[in-house]
C-alpha cells in the first residue's frame, strides 16, 4: 500500500507506452479514417455531380425533342401552306385559260355570224334583184342600179 | 480460499498485499513473504505483480492496436481495424471537443490512458482467487492481479500528466506566465501570497484527484469482491447469494471501469487544455 519504485517503474512505462501510441499506432489509423472519409466525401460529392449531370442531359435531351417537334411543325406547315399556294395559283391558271378559250371561242363565233350574216347579205341582194326582175319584167341593170342594190343589202 | 489461510481478516490481507521485491530484514533481496515484511522494505521495492501486469496490459493494447495499425487501410476495414478504429474515433471526437489548440500528443495520449485503465479495470472482473489461486499453487505467495488497485500505478500515471501539465504550462505561458496565473488569481495582485496558496492547491489537487479517484474507485470495487468472495465459505445458501451478489456487482463493474478509464482520459485532456490555455483569465 505504501509507494514505492513502482511509482518510477510506472511512471516509464507510461511514457513509453504513451511514445509508442504516439508514433506508431495514432497516425497511421487516423490517417486512414481521415483518407476514407475523403474518398467517401469525394464519392458522394462526384455521385451528386453525375445526377445533376443526368439532370442537365435530360433537360438538354428535353429541349431537343421539342425543337425538333417544332421544325418538322414548321416544316409541315411551310409545305402545306406551298401546296395550298400551288393548288391556288393552278386553280387561278386553269380559270383564266378557260376565260381566254371561252374569249377566243366567243370571239371566232362572232366572226363566223359576220361572215355569216356578209354572205346572206350578198346572197339578199342578188334574190332581190331577180325578185324585182320577175316583177318587173324587164331586166335591170345591175351597174346601173348597183348603188340602189347596195343600199338595200345595208338595211337588211 | 488462496494459501489455505484461516480468518476473513488473513483472507482480505492476503488479496490486498502486493508481490513485493525488495531488501529483506536480513540484508538480502528477495520477494516479501509477508505484508510487514514488504512494509518493512521502503521505497526501495517494485510491486512486481502491478508491475507485470499493467505492462502486460500495456503491450496487450499496444499489440493490438499496432497490429491495427499497421494494416490500416483507406479502404474497406476489417474487424480488428473496424474495433480499433470505433475507439479511436470516440476519443478523437471526446479530445477534439475539449482540446482545441495544436498539440498532436495529446489524443494518443488519451487513448492509450483510456484503453490501459480500462485494461487494467477489467482484471478486476476476473474472479478475485482464480489467478492468485493459480500463483499460489505455483509457489507464488501474494499476487494482486489489478494494478489500478495499486497506488503506485494510479499516481504514476496522475503524476506523469501533472509533469506534462506543468511543462505545457511553461512552453505556452513562458515561466513568468506560469508563475503569474499562479499568483495574480483569483484576488488581485496585492494578495499574491494568499492567490499562491490557493491556486497551488488547485494545481497540486489535479494529481492527487486524477490518481487517487481512480485508485479509490478500484480498490472498492475490489474490496467488495473480495468480500463477496468470503461468503462463498459460508455454505450452500450463503454461496449461492454471493454467487448472485458477485454477478450483480460485476455487471454494474462494467460500468464503472469504462467510466473510470474514460475519466482519467478526459480529465487528463481537460487539465491540458488548461495548461494550453493562454488567454484565460481565471
Amino acid at each position: 500500500m505504501t509507494l514505492n519504485l513502482t511509482l518510477i517503474g510506472q511512471s516509464i512505462t507510461f511514457m513509453v507506452f504513451v511514445w509508442f501510441c504516439w508514433k506508431f499506432i495514432w497516425p497511421p489509423v487516423i490517417n486512414a479514417m481521415r483518407e476514407r472519409q475523403k474518398a467517401i466525401a469525394d464519392g458522394l460529392a462526384s455521385a451528386e455531380r453525375a445526377e445533376r449531370d443526368l439532370e442537365l442531359a435530360q433537360d438538354r435531351a428535353t429541349d431537343q425533342l421539342r425543337e425538333a417537334k417544332e421544325e418538322a411543325q414548321k416544316i409541315i406547315d411551310q409545305a402545306r401552306h406551298q401546296a395550298n399556294q400551288m393548288i391556288e395559283t393552278a386553280k387561278n391558271d386553269a380559270r383564266a385559260e378557260g376565260e381566254r378559250l371561252k374569249e377566243a371561242q366567243m370571239a371566232e363565233l362572232e366572226q363566223e355570224v359576220n361572215r355569216a350574216k356578209e354572205a346572206l347579205r350578198g346572197q339578199v341582194a342578188t334574190l332581190a334583184l331577180v325578185g324585182a326582175e320577175r316583177v318587173l319584167g324587164a331586166s335591170i341593170d345591175a351597174q346601173k342600179h348597183n348603188q340602189l342594190l347596195e343600199q338595200l343589202a345595208a338595211d337588211l | 480460499m488462496a494459501g489455505g489461510t484461516g480468518s476473513s481478516a488473513e483472507y482480505i490481507q492476503h488479496h490486498l498485499t502486493n508481490l513485493t521485491y525488495g531488501q529483506l530484514p536480513d540484508g538480502s533481496w528477495g520477494l516479501a513473504h509477508t505484508a510487514e515484511e514488504a512494509q518493512a522494505m521502503g521505497f526501495w521495492s517494485v510491486n512486481v505483480d502491478s508491475m507485470g501486469w499493467s505492462i502486460a496490459l500495456g503491450l496487450v493494447f499496444c499489440g493490438i492496436f499496432y497490429a491495427a495499425a499497421r494494416k490500416a487501410t483507406p479502404g474497406v476495414p476489417g474487424g480488428l481495424q473496424n474495433f480499433v478504429e470505433a475507439i479511436v474515433d470516440f476519443i478523437d471526437d471526446t479530445t477534439r471537443s475539449i482540446f482545441t489548440y495544436k498539440n498532436d500528443l495529446i489524443a494518443p495520449m488519451a487513448l492509450t490512458i483510456f484503453v490501459w485503465v480500462w485494461l487494467m479495470n477489467l482484471m478486476d472482473l476476473i474472479p478475485v482467487d482464480w489467478i492468485p489461486g493459480l500463483a499460489s499453487a505455483m509457489g507464488i505467495h501474494y499476487m494482486k492481479i489489478v494494478p489500478s488497485t495499486d497506488p503506485n500505478i494510479t499516481m504514476a500515471m496522475a503524476l506523469s500528466v501533472f509533469v506534462l501539465i506543468i511543462f505545457y504550462s511553461i512552453k505556452c505561458k513562458g515561466l513568468g506566465g506560469f508563475l503569474g496565473e499562479l499568483a495574480f488569481h483569483p484576488f488581485p495582485k496585492i494578495a499574491a501570497p494568499v492567490n499562491f496558496v490557493l491556486e497551488g492547491v488547485t494545481l497540486i489537487a489535479k494529481p492527487l484527484s486524477l490518481g487517487l479517484r481512480l485508485f479509490g474507485n478500484m480498490y472498492a470495487g475490489e474490496m467488495i469482491f473480495i468480500l463477496i468472495a468470503l461468503m462463498f465459505t459460508g455454505g450452500l445458501v450463503f454461496g449461492v447469494f454471493g454467487g448472485v451478489l458477485q454477478w450483480g456487482w460485476a455487471v454494474f463493474h462494467v460500468l464503472i471501469i469504462t467510466l473510470q478509464a474514460f475519466i482519467f482520459a478526459v480529465l487528463t485532456v481537460v487539465y491540458l487544455a488548461q495548461a494550453h490555455d493562454v488567454e484565460s483569465e481565471h
